[in-house]
C-alpha cells in the first residue's frame, strides 16, 4: 500500500516538474511546482517525517510560492516565447553533463542502501516521541552550529534586501 | 487508536465522523450567512430577511436554489481551468482543517477508545496553518484567471496580505506551544482543563492574552473579513476577486470564507479559550453527560468567536492598505517576538 | 473666505488611546446595544405607511354631493400642468347647474410629476391629489388614467380610511 502510494506520488512529482520546465505560461508553471511540492509533502509522510511534510507545504507551497505567484502577477508576465537552440557546443555540453548526473543518480540507487550507521533517532523511538522533538532535540544539539549558520545566511539576506530596497536619501542622490 | 485491531471497525468509525463533522459544519455554514444577514440588520435596527420560513430560517435553502439554477457565466479570454479551479482553493481547505479540532474528551465504551476528532495529528497546529495557508491560492488565482483589473487588484492585495499576517498568526501561537509542550490539538486542550491557583481556569488566554490579542487580529485578517477585507473592497473593487464569478462558483467562495471562520474561531477556542473544557468540571469522569456538557461548551464558545467576527464587521471601518500593512510589520509582528521573548524568560524562571 | 481665520485642531493621543483597544471596545458595546434596540423596519406589504396630511400622491377627480363629477372642463389644469400630462374634451353638460363638463378626460401618470399644480389650479376644487402611492401596474396603457378611474380613486379615498381598509383585507387573506 505505502509502497503503491509511494511509487504514485514519485510519478506525479516528476511529472509535475517536467509540466513546470515545459509550459510556457508562467503562472501555470508556478501551479505545476506547487504540485510537485506537494507530491514531495506527500512522500515524505509516507516516509514517517510529519513535521517535514507539513513544513515543505507551509514554507514552500504556502509561502515561497504565493510570493511567487504574486511576483509573476505583479509583473504580468505573458506566454514564453521560444528562442532559437544556441551554439551546438552548448547543446553538446548540456546533453553530456545531464546525462552524468542522471546515470550517478541511477548508480545510487542501483547501489541500494543509502549507507551509514543509524542514529541517536531510529524509526522506533521517533513512533515514541514525535517527529518534532526528534527533530527539536537534534537540531539544538547535535546541529546547532549549521543551525546558527543558517539563521544568520538569512539575516544577511534580510539585511541585505532592506539596503537595496529601501528608498535613496537626498545627500545620497 | 487499534485496541481492538478491527481495522474495518476503525475505517467505519472514521467515515461516520467525516459525515458528522462535515454535515454539522455545512449546516453552521449555510446557517451562519443567515446568521450573518440577521445579526447585521440588528445592529442596524432593521430586521433582515424573515419571509422564507419561520423567521426566515429556510433563507439558505432558498439562496441554495437560486445559486444553482444562475447562469454559468465564464469571461472570455479567461484561464479556463485555473478559474474554475479556483473557489475549490478556497473551500477545501477551510474544510479539511476540521479534521483535527478536538470536539470532546477521549471517553472508552464497549472496549473502544472513541476520540472526539477525526486524526489526531501530533502535528495538528501546524496542519492548520499549512492549509489555511493555502486559501491565498485561490484568492490570487482567481484575481488573476478572471483578467481583469479589479479582480487582479483584489488578488494581490489579498496575497500581501495573507503573507504578512500568516506570520503573526504563527508566531502568536508558538507562546502557547512553549507553555503546553505539544502541537497535538486534544493536548493543548488537556492542558487546559486544570485549574491555576486552584480556582482561576488554565486557559492560555490567561496565560498568553497578548498572544491571543495578537492571534485574534490576525486571524480576522486571515479570513478576509472586516475591517481587513481589503480583497474584496466594494466601493474600490467592485467586489474584489471575485467580481467576475458568478453563480455556484461565487457561492463556494462564500462558503470558503464562512468556513474560514468556523476555524479560526474553532482555533481561538482549542489554542485560548480551554477546547472543549467546563470550568471546575471534570468532564471525563461524567460519562456521557461529560461528554455532551464538553461539546456544548465547545459549541458556546465557537458560538461566540463566530458571532465577535459578525460583530466587529459592523463596528470598525476598514483599513486602508498602508495601514493594514504598517498594523501587521510594525505593531503585531514586533509584539508577537517579544511576546516569545517574555513568555520564554518566565518560563526560564518558573522551571 | 478667510482661510487665516480657521482655528486647527490636533488631538495628541495619549498611549491609552494609541491601544485602540478601549476604543473598540466602546465601538462594540454601541453596536451591541443596537442588537436590542427596536427595529424601525416597515414590513411594507403586511403593515401601511400612512402619508403625512398633505402628502402628494396619485390624482382624484372629486365628485359633488349628487355623485356627479364636480369638474366644468375649463382646462385651468391642463394649462397649469408643467408636464402636460392632463388632456380632455369638454361638451355641453347634461345637468342644469352648470354648461360645461369633461366628455372624457384623460391623465398619463407616467408623465405626472405629482406637483400639485392642478389642484392649485382647479377653480372649482374638482381635482386632487390624495395619500395612494401604490399605484404600480404592469402595463403603459393602464397607467393612461381615465375620468372613471380618477373618479374610482375619489371613492375610494373619500373617508380618508384607504390604507387601513387595505391593512383589513390583508388580514382576512
Amino acid at each position: 500500500m505505502v509502497t503503491v502510494l509511494l511509487y504514485l506520488f514519485g510519478i506525479l512529482a516528476i511529472l509535475s516538474a517536467l509540466g513546470m520546465v515545459f509550459h510556457r505560461n508562467p503562472v501555470y508553471s508556478a501551479l505545476f511546482l506547487v504540485v510537485t511540492f506537494f507530491s514531495l509533502a506527500s512522500i515524505y509522510a509516507l516516509l514517517g517525517a510529519q513535521f517535514l511534510s507539513i513544513i515543505q507545504v507551509m514554507v514552500y507551497a504556502g509561502a515561497i510560492m504565493v510570493l511567487f505567484v504574486f511576483v509573476i502577477m505583479l509583473l504580468n508576465l505573458r506566454k514564453e516565447v521560444r528562442l532559437p537552440i544556441g551554439k551546438p557546443a552548448q547543446v553538446i555540453f548540456g546533453v553530456i553533463f545531464g546525462l552524468l548526473l542522471f546515470v550517478e543518480g541511477l548508480l545510487i540507487i542501483k547501489s541500494g542502501s543509502i549507507s551509514g550507521t543509524l542514529g541517536r533517532y531510529p524509526q522506533a523511538k521517533v513512533n515514541v516521541i514525535g517527529n518534532v522533538e526528534a527533530l527539536g532535540n537534534l537540531l539544538f544539539t547535535k546541529y546547532l552550529f549549521p543551525f546558527e549558520l543558517a539563521s544568520i545566511i538569512l539575516l544577511v539576506g534580510m539585511i541585505g534586501a532592506i539596503i537595496l530596497g529601501r528608498k535613496k536619501m537626498p545627500k545620497e542622490l | 487508536m487499534t485496541q481492538t485491531g478491527n481495522i474495518i471497525l476503525d475505517v467505519v468509525i472514521i467515515v461516520i465522523k467525516i459525515v458528522i463533522v462535515l454535515g454539522v459544519n455545512l449546516t453552521i455554514v449555510a446557517y451562519l450567512t443567515l446568521a450573518e444577514r440577521r445579526v447585521s440588520a440588528f445592529m442596524q435596527d432593521r430586521l433582515g430577511p424573515n419571509r422564507v420560513g419561520p423567521a426566515g430560517l429556510l433563507q439558505p435553502i432558498a439562496d441554495g436554489i437560486k445559486f444553482f439554477t444562475k447562469e454559468e457565466i465564464i469571461p472570455a479570454q479567461s484561464s479556463k481551468l485555473i478559474y474554475l479551479m479556483a473557489p475549490s482553493f478556497v473551500l477545501f481547505p477551510a474544510f479539511l482543517t476540521y479534521a483535527v479540532i478536538p470536539v470532546g474528551p477521549t471517553f472508552s465504551a464497549w472496549g473502544y477508545s472513541f476520540q472526539m476528532e477525526i486524526a489526531n495529528l501530533n502535528i495538528g497546529i501546524l496542519y492548520i496553518l499549512a492549509l489555511t495557508s493555502f486559501v491565498v491560492y485561490g484568492v490570487v488565482l482567481a484575481g488573476w484567471s478572471s483578467n481583469s483589473k479589479y479582480p487582479l487588484i483584489g488578488g494581490l492585495r489579498s496575497a500581501a496580505q495573507m503573507i504578512s499576517y500568516e506570520l503573526p498568526l504563527g508566531l502568536s501561537i508558538i507562546g502557547v506551544l512553549m507553555i503546553v509542550g505539544s502541537l497535538r490539538l486534544s493536548e493543548i486542550v488537556n492542558f487546559q482543563t486544570h485549574l491555576l491557583w486552584g480556582f482561576l481556569p488554565r486557559w492560555n488566554v490567561v496565560l498568553q492574552p497578548l498572544g491571543f490579542l495578537i492571534f485574534l487580529i490576525a486571524a480576522f485578517a486571515e479570513s478576509n473579513r472586516l475591517p481587513f477585507d481589503m480583497a474584496e473592497a466594494e466601493p474600490e473593487l467592485v467586489g474584489g476577486y471575485h467580481t467576475e464569478y458568478g453563480s455556484m462558483k461565487f457561492a463556494s467562495f462564500m462558503l470558503g470564507e464562512y468556513a474560514g471562520m468556523i476555524t479560526s474561531a474553532a482555533l481561538m477556542t482549542t489554542l485560548f479559550f480551554g477546547g472543549w473544557d467546563f470550568p471546575w468540571v471534570n468532564e471525563s469522569a461524567l460519562g456521557v453527560w461529560g461528554i455532551l456538557l464538553a461539546v456544548i461548551a465547545f459549541s458556546l464558545k465557537t458560538g461566540f468567536f463566530l458571532f465577535l467576527y459578525l460583530w466587529v464587521r459592523w463596528t470598525l471601518p476598514r483599513f486602508r492598505y498602508d495601514q493594514l500593512m504598517r498594523l501587521g510589520w510594525k505593531i503585531l509582528l514586533p509584539l508577537a517576538l517579544v511576546n516569545i521573548v517574555v513568555t520564554a524568560i518566565v518560563m526560564a524562571f518558573l522551571a | 473666505m478667510n482661510v487665516k481665520n480657521v482655528k486647527r485642531v490636533t488631538i495628541k493621543p495619549n498611549i491609552w488611546d494609541l491601544l485602540y483597544i478601549p476604543a473598540i471596545i466602546g465601538g462594540l458595546s454601541i453596536t451591541f446595544k443596537h442588537l436590542f434596540k427596536k427595529h424601525i423596519t416597515l414590513e411594507y406589504p403586511d403593515e401601511k405607511w400612512f402619508p403625512p396630511p398633505g402628502y402628494r400622491g396619485a390624482i382624484r377627480l372629486n365628485r359633488d354631493e349628487l355623485g356627479r363629477e364636480k369638474c366644468v372642463a375649463c382646462e385651468m389644469c391642463a394649462t397649469a400642468c408643467p408636464a402636460n400630462a392632463i388632456s380632455m374634451q369638454g361638451g355641453a353638460a347634461p345637468w342644469d347647474d352648470r354648461e360645461k363638463y369633461p366628455i372624457w378626460y384623460k391623465i398619463d401618470m407616467l408623465r405626472c410629476i405629482l406637483c400639485g399644480m392642478c389642484e392649485e389650479a382647479c377653480p372649482e376644487e374638482a381635482i386632487e391629489l390624495t395619500v395612494i402611492y401604490d399605484f404600480a401596474d404592469y402595463t403603459r396603457e393602464s397607467l393612461i388614467w381615465d375620468k372613471e378611474r380618477l373618479l374610482k380613486n375619489y371613492d375610494l379615498t373619500k373617508d380618508g380610511n384607504y390604507y387601513k381598509r387595505q391593512l383589513e383585507e390583508n388580514k382576512k387573506r
